[in-house]
């Protein structure tokens, strides 16, 4: 049943890289191989993951126990622990930072987008490699600059950013205000730098390959979803850094060269200071420009990732192909035109509040079309539940419970009582993080047979996803009252506060969920690093699945497919197919080889494929080692 | 490293965007300036965004052209502030030095234009004639721009009386000469502050061009392109010129007109 083909016209097929002596620098470090660049940036998500992690075990540590003794951290965290055991003020507002700015930028967009895209694009779309190898692995070396500059900033002596992850000016324009707005601050903006310039490169690369590189046949409405919420992701990302490179460029000047851009009519210790002129929240118009695309730009990788996985494990055509690729796209234009709802508090003009409102309650309507996908694509299919499976659907109950909550936030009237709370922190960790974060677990675990050529074990999977998803609700779901009741996010102490007093418990359970969940994620780490060597051999194409990456060798060599790329006859979602035998039926099968199962308007097809396939002359062979 | 799908042997029944071929008729790199310009756009767009909130902060000038004085109550008229030009001392010629800068970097364009021209017919000689006056015209605006903040920064001979908040906290009403980055005798601080910022990176991606058109220069020159059997990087270069010249026309418009 399986067939390829072949080109008859053997001068022209590309010989492939036979020629390659890579030494150890080419080949792990400095290479320009896109499978070589994914696992990079997914070994250095990893490794921010856990230290975004561990900051946050930290902090809860504060807010679930705040009379507790913290001595034992001293060894890690020095002076970061005061002399009576109790965690620095200063330097909680710096892990909150830290924990935002790792989670957001470089595990959830780096690790997320910059595995996967990599990754997956040339081998799902038939293509040798990226567009352009060497600018690849310059985008990955800027965005490791950019982490050793953030990493170092951890172990100053004030301490890293400290003004959140949003870095508003004033408090993160002047250094007089606090101690994580000195040479912590420089650092983060320093190191947003080298990321911004790391995110444009790899975008420019996703994007340029996708139009042009393309094997015969992969026509934009042939690409899988995955693809598809690449292409997307990286448009909103070329889009949208430049304006946090703006943003931040500004804020350079207004912190180290004396502007007043971001900064007008400020007192401290009621000296006038001399900048006139500037208006915050001109800065947060710019930030926010970036800062909601840049949700998306996290979530439409994990949603593009569920689509293929649930599709496959469904065994089952993804339910409304066109209306997926429609609803993302509906959500990358919307991405640009919902900012301010960020800012209602801010002191803008309310009347462009409810302008803003609207526009962003438009967005539950595409988020529903997917997560109603999600839902028919699963409906009465032939389950099959492999660890990738359950995160995916992990992924759609996130999506669901924390989108019911951005409904709420989304109101301007609501969210003058929700702003700034831990209503807000519930829905985005549920809808953005955690959704997101299971899409890239979903991704790990369906696509490490493709990368390293072996299995990880999927008894450990179960229990890795078990324990972090019922921990993901424990810890987010009681977030919810505590943030109705009113209580703002990042401070350090609530107790001093009567209305707080009675949450305690609720903030103690959640941070031991909290410890848990974290602890859960070490399951996954033994099961990564230990599967990549001793796991058990992957078979050709372990999951039955239809798309390109599974008709490459087990362990694809630099240029992937060792013969002619193989063309594209069908979509990717042919599976449980009536009148086909096989349950799955590839993309590289033509439709001229499958009557039994063809569609009446495939059949219109198979004419101008046998054209097509008579005017470049190729021939239909079997080929024994796709079995 | 990148091996390209290749269009030999290519259906015509395909289709323009049925995967094998190159469906926007351009290379891959041509297509990475495409949009890397684009995303360029975005950098100035939100800047000149910030140039326009400011800016609408302050009251314009309300009285006659002519008997403006700067002051930081309110926006400066531009044909008063940039009215100089080289050599000739204490005359009022509003806006005719810029006018030549930017007729020089307009002119910079059309020869670039000739250079990817002389480029699609592999005439060498052609190729590095128009790349050096490119060259020239790039240099040359930047000289002008070199002069242009020089004035600015040095001032007028009679400077203007301005009231500002001092380094140390302290209100300051004395004559201001020029300009830099706290107090400037146009007009708010904000006025040079957006002025040194915005055209600096202008300038900034300009100096860039400069030394891409130098590199172009030099290969052409040396036949690189030539042995290659075309020309397209001068084409990818002449993208980036034609773009850092559209948005002087943007960065103009927004300080010298309105």
């Amino acid at each position: 049943m399986a067939v390829v083909n072949t080109a008859t016209h053997g001068d022209h097929a590309h010989e492939v890289h036979d020629d390659h002596h890579d030494n150890f620098i080419t080949k792990y470090i400095f290479s320009t191989d896109h499978k070589m660049i994914g696992k990079q940036f997914l070994v250095t998500g990893i490794f921010w993951a856990l230290i975004g992690g561990f900051l946050s075990i930290l902090f809860r540590l504060q807010l679930g126990f705040p009379e507790m003794d913290m001595s034992f951290l001293r060894p890690i965290l020095g002076g970061w622990i005061t002399e009576t055991g109790e965690l620095d003020q200063n330097f909680y507002l710096a892990l909150v930072t830290m924990h935002g700015t790792i989670m957001v930028f470089f595990v959830l967009t780096a690790g997320l987008s910059g595995t996967f895209s990599n990754f997956l694009i040339p081998l799902q779309i038939g293509a040798r490699d990226m567009a352009s190898g060497f600018m690849n692995m310059l985008s990955y070396w800027f965005f490791f600059v950019s982490g050793l500059i953030m990493f170092a900033s951890l172990f100053l002596e004030k301490g890293p950013a400290g003004g959140g992850w949003v870095v508003y000016p004033p408090l993160s324009a002047l250094e007089q205000a606090i101690p994580g707005s000195g040479m912590g601050m420089t650092l983060w903006l320093i190191a947003m730098v080298f990321f911004i310039a790391s995110t444009l490169l790899g975008g420019i690369n996703y994007i340029t390959t996708i139009i042009n590189m393309r094997t015969k046949g992969m026509t934009f409405a042939r690409l899988p979803l995955t693809i598809w919420s690449f292409f997307l992701t990286a448009v909103i990302g070329l889009l949208s850094f430049p304006v946090l490179f703006a943003a931040a460029l500004l804020l350079v000047f207004d912190r180290s060269f004396g502007t007043s851009f971001y900064l007008a009519d400020i007192y401290i210790g009621g000296e006038a200071l001399p900048h006139t002129g500037g208006s915050p929240v001109l800065y947060q118009h710019l930030f926010w420009f970036l800062g909601h695309p840049e949700v998306y730009i996290v979530l439409l990788p994990a949603l593009g990732i569920t689509s293929e996985v649930i599709a496959t494990n469904s065994r089952k055509p993804i339910f409304g192909y066109k209306a997926m690729i429609i609803s993302m796209l509906g959500i990358t234009i919307l991405s640009f035109v919902v900012w301010a709802h960020h800012m209602f508090v801010s002191g803008m003009n309310p009347f462009l509040g409810s302008v803003f409102m609207f526009l962003t309650l438009i967005i539950a309507v595409p988020s529903a079309v997917k997560v109603f996908n999600y839902l028919t694509t699963l409906w009465r299919g032939n389950l099959i539940f492999t660890p990738a499976m359950l995160f995916s659907i992990g992924l759609v109950s996130f999506f669901i419970s924390g989108g019911l909550t951005g409904i709420f936030l989304g109101n301007s009237a609501i969210d003058i009582q929700l702003h700034d709370t831990y209503f807000v922190v519930a829905h985005f960790h549920l809808v953005m993080g955690s959704a997101s974060f299971f899409g890239l677990m979903a991704g790990v675990y369906h696509w490490f047979p493709k990368m390293f050529g072996r299995m990880m074990d999927s008894k450990l999977g179960y229990i890795h996803f078990w324990l972090t998803f019922i921990g993901v609700y424990m810890v987010f779901f009681p977030m919810h009252y505590i943030g109705i009741a009113g209580f703002p996010r990042r401070y350090y102490s609530w107790t001093n506060f009567d209305f707080a007093n009675m949450y305690t418990d609720l903030n103690m359970f959640v941070s031991i969920a909290a410890i848990v969940t974290f602890a859960a994620q070490f399951i996954f780490l033994f099961n990564f690093f230990y599967s990549m060597y001793k796991g058990r051999k992957a078979p050709h194409n372990p999951w039955r699945s239809n798309t390109l990456e599974w008709t490459t060798p087990i362990n694809p060599g630099h240029g992937n497919w060792p013969g002619e790329i193989p063309s594209v006859y069908r979509w990717p979602y042919d599976y449980s197919k009536p009148g086909s035998a096989a349950d799955f039926i590839p993309q590289t099968v033509p439709l001229s080889a499958t009557p039994e199962s063809n569609l009446p308007h495939e059949e219109e097809l198979v004419k101008l494929e046998k054209q097509i396939m008579a005017e470049e002359g190729q021939v239909l062979v079997a080929n024994e080692s796709n079995k | 490293m990148s091996t390209a799908t290749t269009s030999i042997n290519l259906s015509s029944k395909r289709g323009i965007w049925g995967g094998g071929n190159e469906p926007l008729k351009a290379s891959y790199g041509k297509l990475m300036m495409w949009f890397f310009l684009l995303s360029d756009i975005f950098t100035f767009a939100a800047f000149l965004v910030a140039y326009g909130a400011i800016r609408v902060s302050y009251p314009p000038y309300a009285g006659p052209a002519d008997s403006f004085v700067g002051s930081n109550e309110y926006w400066p008229v531009p044909e008063m502030v940039f009215d100089a030009i080289p050599f000739v001392h204490g005359i009022h010629a509003p806006l005719v030095f810029v006018g030549l800068m930017t007729f020089i970097l307009i002119m910079s364009s059309v020869t670039m234009v000739l250079a990817v021209e002389a480029g699609h017919r592999n005439d060498r000689k052609d190729v590095t004639k128009w790349l050096l006056w490119t060259i020239v015209g790039g240099v040359t605006f930047l000289g002008c721009q070199a002069w242009e903040w020089g004035h600015f920064i040095h001032g007028t001979d009679g400077g203007a009386t301005i009231t500002f908040i001092g380094n140390f906290g302290n209100m300051i009403t004395e004559t201001v000469y020029g300009a830099n980055l706290s107090v400037n005798e146009y007009g708010p601080a904000a006025f040079a502050q957006l002025f040194f910022f915005i055209t600096g990176f202008h300038g900034f991606h300009v100096t860039i061009g400069v030394f891409l058109l130098f590199l172009a220069f030099y290969q052409a020159a040396v036949g690189v392109y030539e042995r290659r059997g075309h020309y397209e990087m001068v084409e990818k270069i002449g993208l980036y010129w034609h773009f850092v010249d559209l948005v002087w026309v943007f960065v103009f418009t927004f300080f010298y007109l309105i």
